[in-house]
């Protein structure tokens, strides 16, 4: 059974392990404690207690709060509520949809036609990180990424209680 | 009677295993999948659990012979796009056309040439035009099974004693195929007719050869027939060492054991599939959008109907569903157009199975296991399912690839929840611009051109690393660009320069994998039509968690250049473009400058000394931008990854120029410039909900160009669940749609 100390794991995370050490990482059986591990990786190194059930992404996890209400939270500690819901619509959002904004990010020409297409940038009301950009034409829908199902996920995949 | 018979092979009927016909077994082999859930319904993998060693061994021998078969017969190719690029690939399928192994290559088309055998087998191919020992089959039609028509499959049936035991198949990607215009990837067919030659799943040979009727239909309906030819033996050749593979190993195995073998090892690869599911995503609901611009309308040389801008657009939404089991649905994707980027649901399912088999099961058995385990839905109507014949495909990849980077997407927001980091990738860039074209070469030939640097465009970033540069394609996992010397024999272009290319990648903690550029100059020939070919108003590879999307294309090619007389008085010449803004070709180059954002154009005629630039695109980046290391961001600066003005705006680093001209980092001013940044981040930012009551009233003004107004009411006509969806969405009337002038 794959398996890796806190320390390798810990390097992976924070980018600083080499090709000749991520290759084998890649190449390997997946290890089984890996979610985990990781849980216990991103709890230590939040400023806050919440239970933390799901990270999403760099900056964001869905949390369990003592009332037993599960929320989206950011490692600045806004939350963003309910976890079922589309965490960006709590956000703060900044449009690019004219050539001097594209062209703080890229040199003209090799952007996309703001008529067509803009950028949206979602960030987190308490720390100003840029959470997800968007890449849509004017008017679409705020993209709804990903809603897991963490009763399955627990219950069934992990063999555990869900409470 | 008997010798017509004997000649379609069907005085020795049925040829399927026990006494069955190919489609006997086929629909007993879906019936069992329809009633158990499990391939021919099998409950226990018996060879496997009683011969686990034998069993593997059996698999690393059917491999070995698929990738020694690939190996080999590359180089009986002449084309540059199979011999050094490498666009070829070989499988092997049971007799009913489910894949069992596979080389490495271009890996799309395993599923797709899956498709061809079973049509051939729907169509009674047994009886007629029959199947027997020796026989050579093609096809490269989108509608039967494939991409589009320039990938040409060949596929061998392998008998023993008596009964089919499978088929070897294998395709290559030509350099020509005969569409209406010049190059294998036409940009302009507005119907399946201008597609080039199509070969419905055709009997082509017997006895081992080819037919010689096949060979000069072939010869006089594309523009490069020597590389055809030898294209078309390469092939051959590929099936017949898988051929004489199989049978080595049914003589060692036996011919029983060999079909347990067969059976049993793509009931694994979809137990398998389903089992890494569990072990690395989260079940849930996902959701990727990308778009494609196709800004046709002013272009005269298109049937008047077909003179529209259109915005395409793919909704991939997958569930990952208890058992483990991936729905992928693309409901709510743009009606088919009058125009070559359309798709059929063949070529769909090569694409998810590309990627599936890249991202999911690696380091597992690939085969037909993984597409059991997967259920599609691709509209009716749409893009991706047409319903209709007469549809174009001829450049099916110009939003194939863009929509499917949807799919890296979502697995990598699964793969990061659940810590392995070490899988997750933003998007794949774009492999484009694809320059392709044709007329008379340096030699005074006729020639047809399509270069294959794209098949080495920037890898998506990581979540722990930079994506690869100039690395791949994600139809060509193991991709190549090809020396330059080699590009030159082909094409009458000489290269003044490739090198890096600045500012491809997409910014982030991670950036995207760059790509590069060539600069290309036309060589004795004054008889050239060349067309640039990729994106150019949209961005087509989306950043994650916070990364920015690749650089978007733009055109930039000079006619009636002065670059010859310039070279005769010694005077310095440009090798590159580098940044746009300050243009090394523009400062060095007089002549007329077609330098703008048409990056997919029709065949426009250059001379020699014309100059060309092709430049290839990059990934997508992952994370802030301000979390970067400042080091690797002045590292991509002094390597000429990165202009040393975005360093400050987008990566907030404060950048010192030393003495030998080289950057370093100003540790405080980084600082200091990454919290000025934030606030600026906070000052001009609104909250979302506010950002939707304006855009809401933007909808009800209509106040955005037409053709995303027509993009959304055609969405909603064809989906009336996203209609639903949209509608809710932005609180509009129930029987909301936008008014456009033609339609109102």
């Amino acid at each position: 059974m794959t398996t890796y100390d806190k320390k390798t794991l810990e390097n992976l995370w924070e980018g600083n392990l080499s090709s000749g050490e991520l290759r084998p990482i890649q190449s390997q059986f997946k290890d089984q404690d890996r979610f985990w591990k990781f849980l216990e990786y991103c709890q230590e190194r939040v400023g806050w207690s919440d239970r933390i059930l799901l990270p999403l992404q760099p900056h964001l996890f869905v949390v369990q709060k003592p009332d037993g209400r599960r929320v989206n939270k950011c490692d600045c500690g806004f939350e963003f509520g309910d976890y079922r819901q589309n965490w960006k619509l709590e956000a703060q959002v900044f449009v690019r949809d004219t050539d001097e904004t594209l062209q703080e990010i890229y040199p003209p020409m090799m952007h996309c036609d703001p008529e067509w297409m803009v950028l949206r940038e979602f960030y987190c009301p308490g720390c100003y990180s840029l959470l997800e950009v968007e890449t849509v034409p004017p008017c679409y829908p705020i993209i709804h990424d990903f809603k897991p199902d963490l009763e399955t996920f627990y219950r069934e995949w992990l063999g555990k209680e869900f409470k | 009677m008997s010798d017509v018979k004997s000649k379609l092979g069907t005085d020795k009927l049925p040829i399927g295993w026990n006494g069955r016909t190919l489609l006997q077994m086929l629909e007993d082999s879906e019936r069992a999948f329809e009633e158990t859930g499990r391939y021919c319904g099998i409950e226990a993998l018996a060879l496997m659990e009683s011969d686990p060693i034998g069993y593997e061994k059996t698999f690393a021998k059917l491999r070995g012979g698929l990738v020694n078969a690939r190996e080999t017969a590359m180089n009986i190719s002449a084309s540059p796009i199979v011999k050094e690029i490498g666009e070829l690939c070989f499988a092997f399928y049971t007799p009913e056309g489910d894949s069992v192994a596979l080389s490495t290559g271009i890996i799309v088309h395993v599923h797709t040439m899956s498709d061809a055998i079973k049509f051939m087998i729907r169509k009674g191919y047994e009886q007629n035009p029959g199947i027997a020992p020796g026989d050579i089959f093609t096809n490269n039609d989108p509608v039967i099974g494939n991409v589009h028509n320039a990938d040409v499959q060949t596929f061998v049936p392998i008998f023993w004693e008596g009964e089919l035991i499978g088929w070897a198949g294998g395709v290559t990607h030509v350099i020509d195929i005969g569409a209406a215009t010049p190059g294998s990837v036409p940009v302009g067919p507005t119907s399946r007719y201008e597609d080039g030659l199509q070969l419905t799943a055709l009997k082509v040979g017997e006895d081992d050869t080819l037919h010689r009727d096949h060979e000069l239909r072939c010869e006089l309906g594309v523009r490069t027939p020597w590389y055809w030819k030898l294209d078309e033996r390469t092939r051959i050749a590929g099936c017949h060492m898988i051929r004489d593979a199989v049978e080595r190993i049914i003589s060692e195995e036996g011919v029983n054991t060999f079909k347990q073998f067969m059976r049993d090892v793509i009931e694994e690869g979809r137990r398998t599939f389903l089992n890494r599911l569990k072990e690395l995503t989260i079940p849930g609901r996902y959701e990727a959008p990308t778009f494609n611009g196709v800004p046709f309308k002013d272009e005269p040389r298109l049937p008047q109907h077909a003179q529209v801008d259109n915005l395409m657009h793919a909704l991939m939404v997958v569930s990952i569903e208890a058992g483990g089991e991936l729905e992928l649905s693309m409901d709510g994707a743009s009606p088919w157009g009058y125009h070559s980027f359309n798709c059929t649901p063949s070529a769909m399912q090569g694409a998810i199975w590309v990627l599936l088999s890249q991202t999911v099961v690696p380091n597992d058995k690939v085969n037909d296991g993984a597409y059991l385990a997967t259920r599609s839905f691709f509209p009716p109507g749409s893009w991706t399912n047409p319903q209709n014949n007469s549809v174009s495909t001829g450049a099916a990849w110009g939003f194939l690839i863009p929509a499917f980077t949807g799919l890296y997407r979502i697995l990598g927001r699964a793969f990061w929840a659940r810590g392995f980091h070490e899988e997750v990738m933003a998007s794949y860039g774009m492999t484009m611009n694809g320059m392709q074209g044709g007329g008379i070469d340096h030699l005074g030939k006729p020639c047809s051109i399509l270069n294959f640097e794209i098949s080495t465009v920037g890898g998506g970033a990581c979540a722990v690393k930079d994506g690869l540069d100039y690395a791949a394609a994600m139809w060509n996992p193991e991709g190549d660009m090809a020396d330059v010397e080699i590009w030159e024999i082909l094409e009458p272009l000489i290269y003044l320069g490739r090198r890096i290319k600045p500012n491809t990648a997409g910014p982030g903690k991670y950036r995207g994998g760059s790509g590069f550029e060539s600069l290309r100059m036309v060589w004795k020939t004054n008889d050239l039509e060349m067309q640039n070919a990729g994106e150019g108003l949209t961005f087509s590879a989306p950043g994650l968690f916070g990364g920015y999307p690749a650089a978007a294309g733009y055109r930039h090619n000079v006619h009636e250049t002065d670059l010859l007389k310039q070279a005769r008085a010694n005077k310095p010449y440009p090798v590159r473009e580098y940044d746009p803004e300050h243009s090394e070709l523009s400062a060095l180059t007089e002549g007329r400058h077609l330098f703008d954002k048409k990056t997919t154009t029709f065949p426009y005629p250059f001379r020699q000394g014309d100059l060309y630039l092709s430049w290839l695109r990059g990934g997508g980046g992952l994370g802030d931008p301000l979390e970067r290391d400042p080091q690797q961001v002045t590292k991509d600066v002094n390597q000429d990854f990165l202009l040393p003005r975005y360093a400050h705006k987008v990566y907030g680093v404060k950048l010192l120029k030393n003495d030998d001209g080289s950057y370093s980092v100003d540790d405080e001013g980084t600082v200091a410039l990454r919290k000025e940044i934030r606030k600026k981040r906070a000052n001009r930012s609104i909250p979302v909900r506010t950002y939707i009551k304006g855009e809401r009233q933007r909808i009800q003004e209509g106040n955005f160009i037409e053709p995303i107004r027509k993009s959304y009411n055609s969405c909603m006509a064809l989906c009336s669940k996203w209609a639903k969806y949209y509608r809710e969405f932005w609180d509009l009337p129930s029987d909301f749609t936008f008014s456009v002038g033609d339609e109102s």
